[in-house]
């Protein structure tokens, strides 16, 4: 509960930063429809008002500011219109049964949901295989190592058409797999670093002692390396999920998919739908908020399990 | 009586050593010259005994225990364990090792890290349990099995340690500054504890040590070390009673040996760097 102050009150900001900024954001757009109301604008014509600064529309028109906050098609919504059209697009049409209708943001976030789920365990997977291999040989550590931080200085926005063309070309059919792929190639970075770290978190006492009793490689790893790098894993999990998702609507933006978050972004983009791109983003931070804490839950059951923390 | 003791000191004359060096020299490569760790070490170590190694920091003791342990490899000269080299030793399982810092693992309960060692030399899980209980009660921990290590005290925790050490049969326990960083009063206590388990247990003890007081209430044989390069400089073979009480401390045979020590040291450390 003592968090909860400090949270809402960073909340309240937010919401009034917002709501302060859909005036200027919507004024040319509240003036136009203030003028095919028959209303006096000044000036009173849309393309003489594109030559004017907003803050002079707005010292000019402050009866009409007011309109901006009800817009259909305003250029920053406000955050009651994106719940509206959140709630719209999900809980409203699960209640009618059509949850899983194209045009519900549970079907399109669903799609995401998959591919981001497929790219997090591969991620995972090699993002493990990988720290295993740099921990145990040192030819691996100098030659994987510098070659996975360059693979994340590559734009992934470059990088995702050519992976869709490539797997295309060998004959894959979807996108679920490619969109996988290119979640994969931002989720496993975080858990290789981390699991690096995390295998050689022990220290040489703790080696040496292992040492002691002549324990092999196998038993140091599964009953020392292992165990240890239990924190390190789950904070790298919670950095790859997230990045997992950004990577699979990255996977759903450039390339011409029509569902998914990515997708439903881009469609609002082109149809010039604010509303529908505000609410696949919005949409697209829940689901990343909820992965992310259920990672959280995970870790705090493991650990306490584990009996690592009080 | 006297018939006994004269078999004791035949007995110890004509068994081999436990643990015997022979002009031992490490040398460590680095990048300031070659380092001379140990020079010239000899030394024969009997079965039971309780020998104390002392000297300044950079003299050699944990570098000449952890030859013993093989966990350092010597450059030259000869050292056995129980006859063997320091390796097959390892591979018996001759020793149980006590580091400065207790080492156990967060995520085991005392219990669970004290099958650490058995687990891996693959005692059922019976044979695991008996001796849990038989060395959780020899360090006067019993109720503690179930316990996570930040549950206990700092010397709760370098007892359950020395109960690892303790778990498997090796006849050799190598305790490097067990005690170091505990508070006196503590010290005091887990001293007098160590010295029950030694007469209980008949281990071979070898024991690295900063403390002079701790190093002659302790031990049978007190070790003498100094720096560059580190070297024996003083053997005592201690005059004092198997039957330690604390306060044997103040007696003056005791701290005639205290003041032996203190020599040995002080004529092995130059003051001047």
């Amino acid at each position: 509960m003592r968090n909860l102050v400090p949270i809402l009150t960073v909340l309240a900001a937010i919401v009034a930063l917002w709501y302060a900024a859909v005036a200027p954001m919507n004024i040319r757009g509240a003036l136009d429809v203030a003028e095919r109301a028959g209303s006096d604008v000044v000036p009173a014509e849309s393309r003489t008002r594109f030559e004017q600064s907003i803050w002079r529309l707005m010292a000019d028109n402050s009866e009409h500011i007011a309109l901006g906050y009800s817009l259909d098609r305003p250029r920053l919504p406000t955050p009651v219109q994106v719940g509206a059209e959140l709630w719209k697009t999900t809980g409203e049409m699960a209640l009618r049964g059509r949850a899983l209708s194209k045009r519900s943001l549970i079907y399109h976030g669903w799609i995401t949901l998959q591919s981001t789920l497929w790219g997090f365990g591969l991620g995972t997977v090699l993002g493990m295989a990988g720290a295993i291999a740099i921990v145990y040989s040192r030819v691996v550590n100098m030659s994987l190592m510098p070659w996975a931080i360059i693979s994340q200085t590559v734009p992934i926005v470059a990088l995702a058409p050519m992976i869709i063309v490539l797997s295309s070309q060998v004959g894959v059919e979807g996108r679920t797999v490619p969109k996988a792929i290119i979640s994969a190639y931002l989720c496993y970075f975080p858990v290789l670093v981390g699991m690096v770290k995390g295998l050689r978190s022990p220290g040489a006492a703790q080696l040496d002692l292992l040492r002691t009793y002549s324990a092999s490689g196998l038993q140091a790893f599964l009953k020392l390396r292992l165990p240890a790098s239990m924190p390190y894993l789950f904070t790298s999990l919670k950095i790859g999920i997230a990045a997992a998702l950004v990577g699979t609507i990255v996977g759903e933006l450039p390339t011409g998919a029509i569902s998914g978050l990515g997708a439903r972004i881009l469609i609002g983009d082109q149809f010039g739908t604010p509303l529908a791109i505000w609410a696949a983003l919005f949409a697209a931070a829940i689901l990343a908020g909820v992965l992310v804490t259920l990672l959280d839950l995970m870790q705090r059951v493991t650990l306490r399990r584990m009996g690592m923390q009080a | 009586m006297q018939d006994q003791a004269d078999a004791a000191v035949l007995d110890r004359s004509t068994t081999k050593p436990v643990i015997s060096a022979k002009s031992l020299d490490l040398t460590f490569q680095t990048n300031d010259g070659p380092v001379h760790a140990l020079s010239g070490v000899d030394l024969d170590i009997g079965k039971g005994e309780f020998v104390s190694f002392i000297g300044p920091s950079g003299c050699g003791k944990t570098t000449f225990l952890r030859c013993i342990a093989a966990l350092e490899t010597p450059t030259g000269g000869t050292l056995t364990v129980n006859g063997m080299t320091p390796d097959e030793a390892r591979r018996a399982r001759a020793y149980g090792y006590v580091f400065q810092a207790a080492g156990l693992y967060p995520w085991r309960t005392i219990e669970k890290n004290i099958a650490l060692p058995l687990e891996i030399m693959g005692y059922s899980k019976a044979e695991q349990n008996a001796r849990i209980a038989r060395v959780l009660d020899l360090v006067e921990l019993s109720n503690f099995g179930k316990k996570y290590p930040w549950q206990l005290s700092g010397g709760m925790q370098q007892r359950a340690s020395i109960a690892r050490a303790l778990a498997f049969d090796a006849d050799i326990l190598l305790m490097d500054e067990p005690f170091g960083a505990l508070d006196e009063i503590v010290r005091d206590h887990l001293n007098e504890q160590l010295l029950e388990l030694w007469a209980r247990t008949e281990k071979t003890i070898g024991f690295v040590t900063h403390s002079i007081p701790e190093a002659v209430y302790l031990s049978t044989k007190i070790v003498v070390m100094s720096p560059r390069p580190g070297r024996i400089t003083d053997v005592i073979d201690s005059p004092l009673p198997k039957e330690r009480p604390l306060d044997i401390r103040d007696t003056p045979e005791f701290l005639a040996i205290a003041h032996r020590v203190r020599e040995g040291l002080r004529a092995g450390h130059a003051y001047d760097d």
